[in-house]
């Protein structure tokens, strides 16, 4: 390779107990090493901290500040306790999507592990914040931890001034539609804190306004009866239903509008992380194996450093075969690792086979196919275009197919000649967020009658809702202030099942 | 290169408090059921313990839309050992989610364990003893000690480092300076203007050249001597320095004595006499918990009473007959001798098995109606024994007469916390 460093005069010092002069050094190397595979990234902030501090922020979403909620309580006891039994086997790693990007270390991990961490972490997923299109289109990485704080402190005024009951439940509510907060179809504006700050006040005016006239209750004699009849709201089914709610619940008071707001602005925060975990994990991975790789090529590392960090990334690199104890469904951390370094080998080394499946980039630099796949990609369309036969093999995977008509399932593909597209294509499709959650959206509101609003539920194969859904409903309900109901519609456009939840009295 | 280590280690601890809290309010009901039925099986020893509370995972959940199991599915696994296309396998018992495992199926098993977790000493105590304070209790006496409370109250010239308020002391330093150079930069100001006139006087064409130079050398060296004069005017001196003033202001404390008479009479057995030390724990944790300035008076009788030492109160064995006026003479005698009523809050709380000297109980119902009552704010009889023999017959006639006068039995382990609860429960708040 033409950008291989230097050889290294002398090995880097691996005591087990870190300093911070070590970390700085050890970052350095990486940092040196990171740019000579030209990875892009955000500043980096690197922090120490304790495990306590860790689990905290766990809990809290892995954000470093948030808003105040007992689910995070919750979070946290379920977090500790875990750990007081050793049930998280992962070293722990957080990383925030921020620019400078923040990189937690944790005070008890090894210096093997703190550089495992900063390779993984501040290098790879960091570059991976940086560069993958989800990630650019939806976050704004330079403003997310201002606006946590202005959130933080906004809910804590709520708190005060209408009591902590009052803004529990409203939060509740919003958590229980967080994945319905995005527009998927249209891309967020950014704007900065201080925009965001001097806006509210004339944001809730309007809103308040525009609500009032929704509403308004004396009927306008000019409109046409049958045209006032078959008007439709909204005119389009909306999938955003935070932003439908907080647009157009008739009786949400200002600052409710703006709790509901935030919740949707932290929940599209989390949109692209929930669409890219198999990428931006494997991503991850793949870097610092081949960062640290990299470096004991050069002769930094020793081989006790080596053997300590790869029995942990073995560790997370397994994936249980079905059946077995552990065994929970197919390991991120384990399909993205074997994905991208799968594709390395289709670059440098490609078979016959990898010509044929994919002439594109057989053959090319590996560097920049990486970028490419890294960038432009979420885990459904990555899974859909780069998962190899090889890969499949490697995996031995097998798509069962589950029809509630039928007594027995069918094993749909194994990987041969005949099954790998369609496995490519299945577990694609696994990863489609639009196939995992229900599609739910805003259908109608009696703008006439009760007032009350429709969800409509277009069921994918006849896939049926948990029954979640009755206490869901009850949330919506809280929001929108009057009775709500929701319909299960099949591919057939027969309504399945009905369900309703009464406004609570006030 | 942009490289930075922050050690954060130090900041920031128990920074999740705030969602702990919330945490426990929530679900507040449920907890405070937990820990009364947890004390109602321990010891008096572990009391003050931590404990395991159990929540239904029901109750924690959060609620989102999910698909639940049925329609078509179809899911990919690894680790294929045996199975061709087409092979055909028996559904999973359970309604499995497609398989052994799916990552849908295992969510919902682990939805099935109850959420557990543990609550610490302290949270512990606090949801024993929530809702519950001295009844009566009026905070009007200035305390020989009082309590004090710090206010701000304006500037002075004089204090810590850490009360210096920099912008009042900036401004008076900014003013003080502009005091103090005002004729200087006056003249200062006069005498560049005459410098200014000279040198246009030496422009003029019949200018006396060497008078005017003297002349312009003269001013200048005048405002040089000016200008260092200016400058020697500091720029802070330690008269400017302002401080935040606080002042101490006394406040009315609550002060307040609780009297607690035991019986330890012969026909105390253990089991009675476990009971009252029982009730006497709680009170005394709940007393020593809530109230900071409280005195706390140990009286034991059999037939005659003695005022004794906390220890000895809750572990001495001792025994005798029983004449329970003993107990109240003795109380009375420390009131008048110690606790001016005028001054103190005082309680008074009496377990005993109601077994009294014949004679003796009607003269224990005079001296509380006559004597004790009108100076106690609240006086709670425990009966530590079931048989209503001629003590609880003649306290009874108070009950409801005197508001400040309650009286329950306790005739089992299990009874002790409701009945001090009910005692001592805050006002307005439901049994």
């Amino acid at each position: 390779m033409s950008r291989v460093l230097e050889r290294a005069s002398a090995k880097l010092p691996s005591p087990s107990d870190w300093t911070f002069d070590l970390i700085d050094t050890y970052h350095t190397e990486i940092a040196k090493t990171a740019r000579s595979f030209k990875l892009d990234t955000y500043p980096i902030q690197l922090e120490v901290i304790t495990a306590e501090q860790m689990m905290d922020a766990y809990a809290s979403v892995g954000m470093p500040v948030i808003y105040r909620h007992w689910s995070y309580g919750k979070q946290f006891i379920m977090t500790e306790k875990n750990y007081r039994r050793g049930h998280m086997g992962l070293a722990y790693e957080i990383v925030i999507n921020s620019d400078p990007c923040i990189a937690y270390l944790m005070e008890e991990n090894t210096m093997a592990m703190q550089a495992l961490v900063i390779a993984h972490a501040a290098y790879g997923h960091n570059s991976f914040f940086k560069g993958n299109y989800l990630f650019r289109m939806w976050t704004d990485a330079s403003s997310i931890i201002d606006y946590l704080v202005y959130a933080r402190q906004f809910v804590s005024e709520c708190e005060e001034r209408h009591g902590e009951d009052a803004v529990e439940q409203l939060l509740d509510s919003c958590h229980a539609l967080m994945n319905y907060g995005v527009d998927r179809y249209r891309r967020p504006q950014k704007r900065s804190l201080a925009q965001e700050i001097s806006q509210r006040e004339e944001r809730e005016h309007h809103l308040q306004q525009q609500v009032n006239d929704l509403w308004r209750t004396l009927p306008r004699r000019s409109e046409p009866a049958a045209e006032a009849a078959s008007r439709r709201f909204p005119s389009e089914p909306q999938e955003n239903l935070l932003y439908f709610i907080e647009k157009n619940a008739p009786l949400l008071e200002p600052w409710q509008r703006e709790v509901v707001r935030i919740v949707r602005k932290i929940g599209q925060y989390f949109y692209p992380q929930r669409q890219t975990q198999v990428m931006n994990e494997g991503w991850a991975t793949f870097w610092h194996y081949t960062l640290l790789n990299t470096m004991y090529e050069r002769g930094l590392l020793n081989d006790g450093f080596m053997i300590e960090w790869l029995s942990s990334h073995t560790s997370v690199i397994f994936q249980p075969p079905v059946g077995h104890r552990a065994y929970s469904g197919m390991n991120p951390y384990a399909l993205g690792f074997a994905m991208y370094t799968d594709l390395k080998r289709i670059c440098e080394a490609p078979t016959e086979e990898d010509r044929r499946w994919f002439p594109d980039f057989a053959g090319s630099d590996w560097l920049t196919t990486l970028d490419h796949a890294m960038r432009n990609f979420k885990d459904e369309s990555f899974v859909g275009q780069f998962l190899s036969p090889k890969t499949m093999r490697d995996f031995r995977l097998f798509s069962i197919r589950d029809n509630e008509d039928e007594p027995e399932l069918e094993v749909a593909a194994i990987h041969d000649d005949t099954g790998y597209q369609l496995l490519r294509e299945s577990l694609s499709k696994q990863y489609d967020i639009g196939h995992r959650e229900p599609d739910i959206q805003v259908w109608n509101v009696n703008m006439r009658g009760d007032r009350s609003l429709t969800l409509r539920h277009n069921q994918r194969n006849n896939r049926p809702l948990a029954d979640d859904a009755q206490e869901v409903l009850k949330h919506v309900a809280r929001l929108w202030g009057f009775d709500v109901h929701l319909e299960s519609v099949d591919g057939k456009g027969h309504v399945n099942l009905r369900k309703t939840a009464s406004a609570p009295r006030h | 290169m942009l490289q930075q280590i922050i050690d954060r280690r130090l900041s920031g601890k128990n920074k999740s408090i705030g969602n702990r809290e919330r945490f426990l309010r929530r679900y507040r009901g449920q907890i405070r059921d937990a820990v009364r039925q947890a004390i109602s099986g321990r010891g008096i020893r572990d009391l003050e313990k931590g404990e395991d509370i159990t929540l239904p995972r029901r109750d924690v959940s959060e609620p989102v839309f999910g698909h639940a199991a049925g329609g078509n599915r179809e899911y990919v696994h690894p680790g294929n050992k045996e199975f061709v296309r087409g092979d055909r396998i028996a559904r999973p018992e359970g309604g499995g989610g497609g398989e052994s495992g799916s990552g849908e199926a295992d969510d919902q098993s682990q939805g099935e364990d109850d959420f557990v977790f543990r609550l610490t000493r302290e949270e512990f105590m606090q949801v024993f003893f929530d809702d519950l304070a001295l009844p009566h209790l009026i905070r009007t006496q200035l305390a020989e000690i009082p309590e004090w409370k710090s206010h701000r109250a304006g500037f002075t010239s004089d204090g810590t480092p850490n009360n210096l308020h920099v912008v009042r002391s900036m401004r008076g330093a900014l003013a003080r300076r502009i005091a103090l150079g005002g004729d200087t930069r006056k003249e200062l100001r006069r005498l560049e203007a005459h410098l200014l006139h000279l040198h246009q006087l030496l422009a003029l064409p019949d200018a006396d050249a060497a008078d005017l130079n003297a002349q312009i050398l003269a001013t200048e060296a005048e405002i040089e001597q000016l200008r260092s004069t200016a400058r020697h005017v500091p720029y802070i001196d330690p008269i400017d320095l302002r401080y935040r003033n606080r002042v101490k202001t006394p406040v009315p404390s609550a002060k307040a004595v609780m009297f607690c008479l035991m019986d330890v009479s012969g026909s105390m057995d253990e089991g009675r006499k476990d009971l009252s030390k029982r009730f006497f724990m709680l009170l005394y944790m709940f007393l020593t918990r809530h109230y900071d300035k409280i005195d706390l008076v140990f009286l034991r009788h059999h037939t005659q009473a003695q005022e004794v030492t906390e220890e000895e109160f809750f572990h001495a064995t001792e025994t005798g007959g029983t004449v329970v006026s003993s107990a109240l003479v003795l109380m009375h005698e420390i009131v008048r001798a110690r606790y001016p009523s005028n001054e103190w809050n005082i309680y008074g709380a009496q377990a005993s098995d109601g077994d009294n000297w014949h004679q003796d109980s009607g003269r224990c119902r005079e001296m509380l109606n006559d004597s004790i009552l009108p100076l106690v704010r609240y006086y709670a009889y425990v009966q530590v024994a079931e048989a209503e023999q001629n003590l609880w017959q003649e306290y009874s006639q108070l009950e409801g007469v005197r508001p400040n006068f309650a009286m329950r039995k306790v005739t089992q382990v299990q009874d002790i916390f409701p009945v001090f609860r009910d005692l001592f429960k805050k006002e307005g708040t439901p049994s």
